[in-house]
């Protein structure tokens, strides 16, 4: 290189160009500007569902009892799940650092070997992410929908939850009108509940141990509980349709909001470890195929590992203010 | 190119002979302020949660400055951060800080005021 490049007299000087003043390589230095771009984009998504929370400060869901599930295991484990997700990218982070560690030794089997270990981890994340959703989705109790928009969940005297199963009886819905079924010149209609709400009234009427719990909380920061007198006129004037699990209209947890940031947000995420993930994959099979020996230096392991750090850096964040706050 | 690394955090209280085991001394720092942040977030100690520092519960604070300890040993020894120039750490962390922190503050500002206008005016949630 040096021989093509024509000296000036200058060089060394802040202006006279071959001055490195921040000693990183372009590409890492660009890596940089492009998290700190990221980072923004991810606090904006942040910082509009605390607008959002704000707003509705006093009936927001309570996160502790939206995530209550752990794989494989029935029960009510609040927030075990998400801590063991924050355990394996934090872990994912270590054995990538130890990768760019040794790329720096240059001991291409531990780069290997760490590469590796780190793509596990993140695909183990996305995987659990992926079954957060699901479970999110598929719901938990059940509810109902108010005119207003606003939910009513079920609790019992001790104020335990109770799933719309346990309250009706027979169930009295309807087939679902499909096109297989000859009526051909409808499309197939949106997913009916279990129950209907008659169903739910009617099962409601007859056990005198339900309450309604609404989304209010109460100065505790606890879900205000209606009387039974209260309750039965609130599910007969105000009740309107039966919400099972969540999308992005309706959601039996609380306001659809909450459910919007949160596709969004740890969807989001998501497609970043993802990606994250394809890029470790190429990094790994350049250092296998031994790109990064020829070559010299094991920077390009460094600069997946910014984008990889970059990621857990995020979850952190994300933990806090959709799991912990 | 050489790679010296920093190998003291804590402002030098702990000290680490080589960057692999600085490594994992920031990974068991982390996990512990993760096992911390979790306890907390299942158990609430009630003097926690009825405690408010700026219209926020003190646990909420706990949480944040928690995280943000977090985040700034991911980014100063995972992310390389400490052995760079002072010139490239503060053109990443100053911009992005303060980008933050006005944002937050406008939004939040914001939110609470629009959440006040529904509680005590004639203008209900009708949407």
């Amino acid at each position: 290189m040096e021989t093509t490049v024509v000296e000036t007299g200058t060089e060394g000087k802040v202006w006279g160009g071959g001055n490195r003043p921040l000693k990183a390589s372009y590409g890492k230095m660009m890596m940089w500007f492009f998290i700190v771009s990221d980072a923004l984009t991810f606090s904006g998504f942040l910082a509009s569902y605390g607008f959002s929370r704000f707003k509705f400060i006093d009936s927001w869901p309570i996160a502790d009892e939206v995530f209550t599930h752990v794989p494989f295991v029935h029960g009510n484990f609040p927030m075990y799940y998400v801590a063991f997700m924050t355990f394996i990218l934090i872990f994912s982070s270590v054995t990538m650092v130890l990768a760019v560690d040794a790329g720096h030794q240059m001991k291409k089997i531990k780069v290997i070997l760490y590469m590796f270990l780190t793509i596990i981890g993140g695909l183990i994340f996305v995987g659990s992410q992926a079954w957060e959703w699901k479970t999110f989705i598929k719901g938990d109790y059940g509810a109902v929908e108010t005119n207003g928009g606003r939910i009513l969940q079920f609790v019992d005297t001790d104020g335990n939850r109770v799933a719309l199963a346990d309250i009706a009886g027979e169930s009295t819905q309807r087939e679902a009108h499909t096109r297989s079924n000859g009526i051909w010149y409808e499309t197939d209609e949106e997913t009916l509940s279990t129950y209907t709400l008659d169903d739910i009234k009617a099962g409601f009427a007859a056990n005198d141990n339900l309450l309604i719990r609404t989304q209010y909380l109460t100065e505790d920061g606890e879900k205000t509980v209606l009387s039974r007198e209260e309750s039965i006129a609130k599910l007969n004037s105000d009740g309107k349709l039966i919400v099972e699990g969540a999308n992005l209209i309706r959601n039996e947890y609380g306001s659809p909001l909450f459910a919007d940031f949160f596709f969004f947000i740890t969807g989001f995420h998501g497609f970043h470890v993802f990606s994250g993930v394809v890029i470790n994959i190429i990094i790994f099979f350049n250092v296998i195929i031994g790109t990064y020996e020829r070559r010299g230096h094991y920077e390009m392991v460094e600069k997946v590992g910014l984008y990889w750090h970059f990621v857990d850096l995020v979850w952190v964040f994300v933990f806090t203010f959709f799991y912990l706050v | 190119m050489g790679h010296e690394h920093k190998l003291e955090i804590f402002r030098g209280l702990l000290k680490f002979k080589s960057n692999v085991s600085k490594i994992w001394g920031v990974f068991i720092v982390l996990s512990i302020v993760t096992i911390i942040e979790v306890a907390l977030g299942i158990y609430k100690p009630a003097f926690l949660v009825e405690g408010r520092f700026l219209a926020m519960k003190y646990l909420n604070w706990i949480f944040i400055i928690l995280t943000l300890f977090k985040a700034y040993y991911i980014t100063w020894d995972f992310m390389h951060m400490r052995d760079e120039t002072k010139g490239l750490r503060r053109a990443v962390v100053w911009t992005a800080v303060f980008l933050i922190c006005y944002l937050v503050l406008i939004v939040l500002l914001e939110g609470d005021y629009i959440y006040e206008v529904y509680k005590n005016n004639h203008i209900k949630f009708n949407f």
